[in-house]
């Protein structure tokens, strides 16, 4: 019974107090982290018994560029669900990205428009979606259900369902190249990364986030801006899609309107896995990039042995149920 | 004699035929013709075992009886040679995770790589690198957008699909004596260049008699579709007197909307090639006569040639010294008298 009742105090902590109080789950906030990079290490270790190629230099950054734009349509994941929504349309703004920053009229301005255009792509629909969720009151779910059918309509329309190939090579030439011997995708992973996490942890905007997700009402009583905010939020996500388009087109060297398919339900995984609450008002960055590092891993070790893929989704499926419960029993139990 | 390898022989000969790249005179020793001496000969005896080739494979996600069976060959072909050592890695439809998986073959030190991309565009760039490092690809059907990309190509013929089904029907309504044929298409998806091709095939042959084609809708390439389509085209064409489908995966669905209306006054042809419509075409009790191959065998001999590729052989009975950088399989027309000879390559759908 003191369960309960600790639970609910913890829930209807005040919501401006915001970033999770240090003394009640600081401790089991460590207590996830160290079980997922168990977790981690563990399947690296099982990755290189199979396979001592695993850990080489190689290996790793095949990995971690597969694991770029999911990575980074992660990050924009974590804050919309730790602000309680959820964005469903994710794949499709990549898509839609890629589609209109491929398009040739595009091309013609060289690369640096074609970057700016996913961006803003990518903004513009995330701020649609903000909008409808924020000042029109639908549902978060319903809104981007919409801008998940919608987004891809559009990008099938504009590309003619062709893939659109890049022929700018100042494009190809840098966004596939290194940059002090590190590829420049990796470098955008890390980057986005870092500024997400000193966004959510170190400023007001991700206060005002946590906030948000803990107790909205609670949060506009305090004097902030819950709409602008939300719309914010989802503006974030739909830019970071943009971003990662470009790190798509980078590796494809094209656009198509069949990109980014599943994003959204590989990004929600990733961000649960890592400890963030589906109810909003809790979540780490550092979580979300393991749970993003641990899919990797596991379609690596797929791929290296061989594994048939309906397996590999069935792993997956384990993986899911297996952190999180792992989690919420371990979590109850450091209460107790 | 083994079937894969009867069926390695038989494709290898039926693609170098239909290459129109190279102008082979004839090399054959029975042949005398024109050449008093043999040039040279590729090859010498493929069968021979050579050094050991490790092949890398990579195809998209087996959704359908076609992609399924481009794995199946190309694992049973790698399965029958003792000295290759084949490398697959699971099917996806994510490039993405595409290009991941041939940058771990690649990781791996395979000596060749045969790819059918899930978008020969957007594989292009990732192809090229692996050729930059000297390790030949072959491009399984979707084509890459520079043929610099890859070593061979080899693929299908989606125009003479379209070509050789229209001349069959021709053929079949003149001996028939329908002077006024009405001609419908089950086409698979328009958008697509492949259905485009073959589309204009059909139309080219059949405009050479003079007939054109009537009813038409276009499918997805998948059983539900294919039923949807087709009723639809049923409902709307009372009387018809052939009917081409582009595709025996969405053809499962095709025959099921046509025995659901119960029609047989008109004679189908098929496209692909699957078991299962040989099977109808061998028994003679259903609407379906005949189908234009578009057959997963090519997996089979994309394995054949990435070996030879492997251990530096040419390709046994042609002069060339060098595989050649790409083969174009033929669309035979498969019917109940020949039906026999390409049960073989017939695939499950």
């Amino acid at each position: 019974m003191s369960d309960v009742t600790e639970k609910s105090t913890l829930d209807e902590r005040p919501a401006v107090q915001t970033a999770p109080a240090k003394s009640t789950s600081g401790l089991r906030m460590d207590i996830r982290l160290t079980i997922l990079i168990g977790v981690l290490v563990a399947l690296c270790v099982v990755g290189y018994a199979l396979n001592p190629a695993f850990l080489g230099e190689t290996n790793i950054s095949i990995m971690l560029r597969l694991a770029a734009a999911i990575g980074v349509v992660s990050v924009g994941m974590t804050f919309v669900i730790i602000s309680g929504g959820i964005d469903l349309s994710v794949g499709s703004m990549v898509a839609l990205s890629s589609v209109w920053m491929t398009t040739l009229a595009t091309q013609e301005y060289g690369p640096w428009v074609m970057v700016l255009c996913a961006l803003l792509v990518g903004l513009g629909a995330g701020l649609i979606n903000g909008v409808l969720i924020a000042y029109g009151k639908v549902v978060p779910f319903i809104a981007t259900l919409a801008m998940y059918a919608s987004a891809r309509g559009l990008a099938e329309r504009l590309s003619e369902r062709q893939t659109q190939v890049v022929r700018e090579q100042g494009f190809s030439d840098f966004f596939r190249g290194d940059l002090i011997g590190i590829p420049v995708l990796i470098w955008m992973l890390a980057v986005v990364f870092a500024v997400g996490w000193v966004l959510l942890n170190r400023t007001t905007f991700g206060r005002r986030t946590f906030a948000i997700g803990g107790n909205a009402e609670a949060a506009r009583l305090a004097g902030i801006n819950v709409k602008l905010h939300t719309a914010m939020v989802y503006g974030l996500a739909g830019l970071l899609c943009g971003v990662a388009a470009i790190m798509v087109v980078a590796r494809t060297t094209s656009g198509a309107s069949t990109n980014g398919m599943f994003y959204e339900l590989d990004a929600i995984a990733a961000v649960v896995i890592g400890g963030t609450l589906l109810s909003g008002g809790r979540g780490t960055l550092i979580g979300t990039l393991i749970g993003v590092l641990i899919f990797t891993v596991v379609n690596s070790i797929f791929t290296q042995n061989n594994l048939e893929t309906d397996i590999q989704n069935i792993a997956k499926g384990v993986i899911i149920v297996g952190a999180v419960l792992l989690q919420t029993l371990t979590s109850r139990r450091a209460k107790t | 004699m083994d079937p894969s390898l009867a069926r390695r022989r038989f494709l290898l000969g039926a693609g170098a035929l239909g290459a129109s790249a190279f102008a082979v005179a004839c090399t054959s020793n029975e042949s005398g013709g024109d050449t008093p001496q043999q040039v040279a000969q590729g090859g010498e005896d493929n069968a021979q075992p050579g050094k050991q080739v490790t092949i890398g494979f990579s195809a998209p996600a087996g959704d359908h009886g076609w992609i399924a069976a481009i794995t199946k060959n190309a694992k049973a072909q790698a399965d029958a040679f003792k000295d290759v050592t084949f490398k697959p890695t699971e099917g996806t439809n994510d490039v993405n995770q595409q290009i991941s998986q041939v940058e771990s073959l690649v990781n791996e030190n395979v000596d060749v790589l045969v790819i059918l991309p899930f978008d020969g565009k957007a594989l292009t760039a990732t192809a090229q690198e692996v050729m930059d490092k000297d390790i030949p690809v072959i491009n399984l059907d979707r084509i890459f957008d520079t043929p610099t990309a890859y070593r061979t190509w080899i693929g299908g013929d989606n125009y003479r699909m379209g070509y050789n089904a229209g001349l069959y029907i021709a053929e079949q309504m003149k001996a028939k004596s329908v002077s006024n044929p009405i001609i419908g298409e089950v086409a698979g998806i328009d958008s697509l260049p492949l259905t485009q091709e073959r589309s204009k095939g059909f139309k080219d042959a059949l405009a050479k008699s003079g007939f054109s084609v009537g009813p038409r809708v276009a499918a997805e390439f998948t059983v539900e579709t294919g039923e949807k389509q087709t009723a639809n085209l049923l409902q709307g064409a009372s009387k018809l007197d052939a009917l081409w489908n582009h595709d025996d995966d969405q053809g499962v669905g095709v025959m099921a909307a046509i025995d659901a209306a119960g029609r047989s006054e008109f004679l189908m042809v098929g496209g692909a090639g699957s078991r299962n419509m040989m099977d109808y075409i061998k028994a003679d009790n259903k609407v379906i006569k005949a189908t234009v191959l578009y057959s997963p065998s090519m997996a089979s001999s994309a394995i054949s040639l990435a070996r030879l590729l492997g251990q530096s052989k040419g390709v046994a009975d042609l002069a060339e010294h060098e595989i050649p950088a790409s083969i174009t399989t033929y669309s035979a027309v498969v019917t109940k008298e020949n039906v026999d000879q390409y049960m073989d390559i017939g695939f499950e759908s």
